[in-house]
């Protein structure tokens, strides 16, 4: 290379301006709706994030739950009793500080699932974008086959066979793992279509060929120089999968699948209040329930302003 | 066009191949099924010989070329759960599924395209807010949510509908259906609403997307010019040319509709498939549960080739690139 003169760039705004200018936040302030429901999910993730301080008792605690107190209605109904503010359920388990708990629960295992199944996703686009030919059609092919198969589906096989598996291991240990397996191997496939995409685009341009030709090995191109490029759609994914997750991994546990009643998440919640329903304990499934829906609600609100904020079609 | 179907029935041939290698699969994950059959105490000789006598020294693809060959003539074995044959099992349930899987596809059908023609002729109009704000709810909504409030609502509170099972069914040969009774056919009201909403939702959004597209083309534009009654134009010309799309994807979600009736089954205590595959799975029942794999990843995949097939039929366009690749 001939010589270079290196002159400075020119004054680069600070990311906090920028953040300040761009389109995204003026988009985000004019949308109310947006904002409610970004305010509701903020709230919410607190909400669980800090369950062991803001609930009052600990229901995973077995000394803390006392089955006198058991299915008393919520505190402003005559019966209720004023430690309970949303009242309890048949274990006289306090049904505010479960829905806590189970909120975190739920969370978890909806963000470690969605990032297993970005992981895989991302990992196997970029091989079938960047390597193309056999590889390509491979991983392809295998995600044309399970996309035909629901989510849900697939979660249930993979829950049956690792119990078949692990015959003797109880539901405790086994339902986390076999939980967040299930719905990384769901939701893998979208990663991996938008990935490849953009990474067959990307790999023919200069940049990617000057590295190959400075003798950068393949994998360290992929993942230093195509992926920074690509990663962008994924945040639009993310958003919306873990959603999509919260819902397998609530309905998972509502068919009995899925976390077992001693460590519940708001599907294993609104399981327990299920079988209640008939005999006008209203408050055990309604609750859990509606913070399910309002959850999912506002995560997806979040989702599609996302993704039409992002699309420069749009703009 | 003939290369194309053909193309597409092999690649049919490979899921439905992969598929039966992971029922398959299921079997040996469990163990030896020589110690489910024979007592502690059984000598090692009888044990080879009944491992022979089920075919289990034979090699793995020896074995997996048989279970298929039985599975095609649908002996899937003996459930260890009921101790019944399967295919017996999936027969008697089979019937109460594909009813409330048609029915609900039919309502989502009937209720989702007027809705979505009226959302994209009058935008602006207040019911068309409510149903955009309805369908947002209806994707959102996880299924069992649904099928819980309906529950509360109609049965507990109201007490206008069954809140579970099928009512009475009428049999019909080897088929018993609920469509023929007063009481089946109540029992069958809430389920398919459950079951229909997303669909109904799903193709609301679709048909109104489409219509707004095609509300803009030219001939749409000409077919006013020509002084049509707005009735002519909206059904005759436009709906007309948004079924394409709506068809395709409805033939596609049957799968998931397939999916979804397990759930929709489990809370409505329906005595169909889905609710048979959900206690497989919660009691390690591997012949139901490679069975029902079976079955529904050939129903996907036979609606799947149907779909597309038709829709080369349909579209002329795409008979045009076919010849032409």
């Amino acid at each position: 290379m001939a010589d270079v003169t290196l002159t400075t760039p020119p004054d680069t705004p600070s990311r906090w301006t920028r953040f300040r200018d761009s389109d995204l936040l003026a988009s985000f302030l004019s949308s109310k709706l947006t904002m409610v429901s970004a305010l509701v999910t903020v709230v919410m993730i607190l909400g669980a994030v800090f369950a062991t301080w803001i609930a009052p008792t600990n229901p995973f605690d077995p000394a803390s739950v006392d089955l006198m107190n058991s299915l008393f209605p919520p505190r402003w109904i005559e019966g209720g009793d004023p430690r309970f503010l949303l009242g309890t359920d048949n274990q006289g388990r306090d049904i505010w500080s479960a829905i806590l708990y189970g909120m975190q629960v739920s969370l978890i295992i909806g963000i470690v699932g969605v990032i297993i199944a970005a992981t895989l996703g991302i990992g196997l686009g970029l091989l079938a974008g960047y390597l193309g030919g056999r590889v390509d059609a491979l991983i392809m092919r295998v995600a044309d086959i399970q996309l035909t198969f629901p989510a849900i589906l697939i979660a249930l096989v993979i829950d049956g066979v690792v119990h078949a598996f692990f015959k003797g291991a109880p539901r405790e240990q086994t339902a986390f793992g076999v939980l967040v397996v299930s719905i990384g191997l769901s939701f893998w496939v979208q990663y991996a279509r938008t990935i490849r995409g953009s990474t067959m685009v990307e790999k023919n341009k200069d940049y990617v060929h000057a590295a190959r030709l400075m003798g950068v090995p393949a994998p360290l191109i992929m993942l230093r120089h195509v992926l920074p490029n690509v990663i962008g759609p994924v945040l639009v994914i993310l958003t919306i999968n873990l959603a999509l997750a919260i819902i397998t991994e609530a309905t998972l546990s509502f068919l009995g699948v899925g976390l077992p009643p001693t460590q519940p998440s708001l599907g294993t919640l609104i399981r327990i209040g299920n079988d209640f329903l008939f005999s006008g304990e209203w408050w055990i499934v309604a609750f859990p329930g509606v913070t399910l829906a309002v959850f999912v609600l506002a995560v997806n609100l979040l989702g599609d302003w996302l993704r039409d904020a992002l699309n420069p079609k749009l703009r | 066009m003939l290369a194309f179907i053909l193309r597409r029935i092999f690649q049919s041939i490979v899921v439905l191949l992969c598929v039966g290698v992971i029922a398959f699969a299921l079997f040996r994950l469990v163990g030896d099924p020589v110690n489910q059959i024979v007592s502690i105490d059984t000598p090692y000789e009888q044990r080879m010989q009944i491992r022979k006598e089920l075919g289990l020294d034979d090699p793995a693809i020896v074995q997996f070329g048989r279970y298929l060959a039985k599975a095609a003539r649908f002996d899937f074995g003996i459930s260890y759960q009921f101790r019944q044959p399967v295919a017996s099992l999936i027969g008697e349930r089979m019937p109460a599924t594909l009813e409330l899987t048609f029915v609900a596809a039919l309502f989502s059908l009937v209720i989702g395209i007027p809705m979505g023609v009226f959302t994209a002729l009058r935008r602006r109009s207040f019911l068309s807010g409510v149903f955009m704000t309805v369908s947002l709810i209806g994707v959102s909504l996880p299924t069992f949510l649904i099928a819980i409030l309906l529950r509360y609502i109609f049965s507990v509170q109201l007490g206008w509908l069954p809140s579970f099972g099928r009512g009475q069914v009428v049999q019909l040969g080897w088929w018993s259906t609920g469509l023929l009774t007063a009481s089946g056919l109540k029992a069958l009201i809430l389920p398919s609403i459950t079951l229909g909403l997303f669909q109904m939702t799903l193709i609301m959004r679709l048909v109104r997307a489409e219509m707004l597209e095609v509300l803009r083309t030219d001939y749409i534009k000409f077919a006013r010019a020509r002084g049509l009654s707005d009735r002519a134009v909206h059904f005759g010309h436009a709906l007309k040319n948004t079924l394409v799309p709506v068809i395709t994807i409805a033939g596609l979600q049957l799968g998931s509709i397939i999916a979804f009736a397990l759930i929709t089954e489990y809370v409505f205590q329906w005595p169909g498939m889905g609710a048979l595959f959900l206690g497989a799975v919660q009691n390690v029942d591997i012949p139901v549960m490679a069975a029902y794999l079976l079955l529904v990843s050939f129903i996907f995949v036979v609606v799947n080739l149907v779909v597309d097939v038709l829709y080369a039929v349909v579209d002329p366009r795409l008979r045009a690139n076919l010849q032409a690749a």
